[in-house]
């Protein structure tokens, strides 16, 4: 084919010069990043200013509670009038609580999901599986509060007649149900992602199904199932709705899963719908719980980070 | 079809673990008759009739989409991955149809090791990848384990390369060291039969040629049946020689027929390189 057929005179390299020449393009072209750029500083500046704000604002709760009275201390009563104690740990028992259920909950069936969807499940099956699991995700918070509050608590009181109806057990079992179809959809891409070629290697040596799912396909993904767990457990951490609601609010510094708790993220909730004054130490201390909230979170985030790193197998 | 004497082959020093009490006369040890195979409706292999010998390497040659890689997936049934695939015919192997549903294809694997076209060693130790086998087959003692891998790798002719560094991850081997290590896996269960589907085609020149030396070797404790899209590899390694055409068998013949006297006019126009 001839390159100007069609325009007689005129060659394609010439009608791209003239395109080139127009005004106004080079300077969009220029101003460009520079746009991309500011957008892209907002989130960065936003997360320093949520940083610093917690640093300072905890910085002057320590000004009035020892720090080791916060860190060591096994009694949270910060409403109470003549001696009040600020010690963070029965809120850390709380949060614990919540997330160990939480994971012995969502681990298993999460991995059993991502397994029978990546090794067994048909085209078909997957596609209406995986649309499924996202809407789990993507049910508000608070519905899984009044799920666990209304229907999981009354529920388990059938088998654990002591169980109260503020506890640790419902709240824990639903976020596990909540961040369930994290794991189970991001293990599931790590698996997905093993290519078929090393399946059919080990299919090769006259293994089954199970044990290329088992041997080959879970080592070969581990870092990305590791990374899948750990956002998953940051997120149960981090989880506020679902234990305001249902777990109750009595700071209790121990291993009891049926009684009453309260997490770090629930005391939060508690004080800011409450009417503690502004520059109170009540109020101060909700940005150390919350600092505290949020070096477990980052903790997490970056072991998830370094996981993936250093447990990835090149294939 | 032409019958051929082998002479009965001494055990080889390189795989002393492997059973030598059958006797190593020329038995056919993969018979097929009148294999059909439809993906969907195409119709990929037609009426093949294929008697493959013992302890001889036999080479599939053919243009791509000739069915030479389906037909060598079907002999330890790899073609069933693709889910519309369907068979007729029957392919013996040691006087069992392995087609019959009550054939279980991981007995089967466990007799027929495959190479595969591109090296894909489990992204694991270079021991893991080679205990991998005996393993899942519940043999679990550190001692027995170090010894198959040794004997494999030293089987592939690997092990003088690899011997210091078994604890490294496979894929910090060079492709063609990764597709020996694949060998080495797949002789770590002892086959009976090895499949190498186009074996050397992701390798460079040198490592094709070891990859050569080694199917020589091995065939004197193995049955090996290579799929290639190089004649002169087949002309230097095999013994016998399938052109396949269309999902035809064309010609079947021992190797140097094929290549000097070739009795079908489409052998020959594609051996000299007129088409394919």
């Amino acid at each position: 084919m001839a390159s100007n057929d069609h325009q007689a005179n005129v060659s394609v390299q010439d009608m791209i010069a003239k395109q080139k020449g127009k005004k106004g393009k080079k300077r969009i072209e220029k101003s460009i990043p520079v746009i991309l750029f500011i957008i892209a500083s907002i989130s960065v500046l936003t997360t320093f200013g949520i940083v610093f704000t917690l640093i300072f604002e905890t910085f002057e709760f320590f000004q009035r509670v020892p720090f080791f009275d916060f860190l060591l201390g096994t009694e949270w009563l910060p409403f109470s009038n003549n001696e009040p104690l600020f010690g963070i740990l029965p809120l850390i028992a709380g949060t614990f609580k919540v997330t160990l259920i939480a994971v012995v909950v969502a681990v298993p069936f999460g991995l059993a999901s991502a397994v029978y969807l990546s090794e067994y499940a048909s085209d078909n099956m997957r596609r209406v599986i995986k649309p499924v699991l996202e809407v789990l995700a993507g049910v508000p918070t608070i519905v899984y509060g009044f799920f666990a509050l209304t229907f999981v608590t009354p529920l388990l009181q059938q088998f654990i007649p002591e169980l109260k109806i503020f506890n640790a057990l419902s709240p824990g079992i639903v976020v596990g149900i909540m961040i369930l179809p994290m794991i189970a959809s991001l293990s599931e891409d790590a698996m997905s992602s093993v290519p078929n070629s090393i399946r059919d290697g080990a299919l090769a040596l006259g293994a089954t199904k199970l044990e290329v799912a088992v041997k080959v396909v879970l080592p070969a993904a581990l870092s990305g199932i590791m990374a899948s767990i750990v956002l998953a457990v940051s997120r149960a951490i981090g989880e506020t709705m679902i234990v305001s609601l249902a777990g109750g609010s009595t700071p209790r510094f121990d291993l009891d899963m049926t009684d009453s708790i309260q997490t770090m993220t629930a005391y939060i909730v508690q004080v800011s719908t409450g009417d503690a004054g502004y520059g109170t130490t009540i109020y101060y201390s909700i940005y150390s719980v919350g600092f505290t909230l949020f070096l477990f979170t980052l903790l997490m985030n970056l072991l998830a980070h370094v996981i993936s790193k250093r447990f990835r197998e090149e294939y | 079809m032409v019958q051929l004497k082998v002479n009965k082959q001494t055990a080889s020093p390189l795989a002393p673990f492997k059973s030598n009490q059958e006797s190593t006369e020329n038995k056919i040890v993969y018979d097929t008759r009148q294999l059909n195979l439809w993906y969907g409706n195409h119709h990929a292999l037609k009426n093949i009739d294929l008697a493959i010998k013992e302890n001889e390497v036999t080479a599939i040659i053919g243009p791509s989409g000739c069915g030479k890689s389906t037909y060598i997936k079907t002999l330890n049934r790899m073609v069933e991955l693709v889910p519309s695939v369907k068979t007729s015919g029957q392919i013996i192997y040691r006087d069992r149809n392995i087609l019959d549903a009550s054939y279980g294809v991981e007995e089967l694997r466990t007799k027929v090791g495959m190479v595969f076209q591109k090296p894909n060693p489990f992204p694991k130790s270079i021991y893991d990848n080679i205990a991998y086998g005996p393993r899942i087959h519940g043999i679990k003692n550190k001692k027995i384990l170090d010894g198959i891998v040794e004997q494999s790798l030293r089987g592939a002719a690997i092990w003088d390369e690899v011997k210091d560094r078994l604890n490294e991850n496979a894929y910090s081997l060079s492709g063609g060291q990764q597709q020996r290590i694949c060998i080495a896996r797949a002789l770590a269960i002892e086959p009976d039969v090895i499949l190498m589907d186009e074996p050397t085609s992701a390798l460079d020149p040198i490592s094709t040629l070891k990859v050569e030396e080694l199917v020589q070797e091995l065939k004197q404790n193995y049955s090996i049946i290579i799929v290639t899209h190089n004649m002169q590899q087949a002309a230097r390694i095999s013994d016998r020689t399938a052109f396949f055409l269309n999902g035809e068998v064309v010609e079947y013949d021992k190797t140097d027929t094929i290549f000097s006297t070739p009795s079908d006019k489409r052998t020959e126009d594609y051996i000299s390189g007129r088409f394919g």
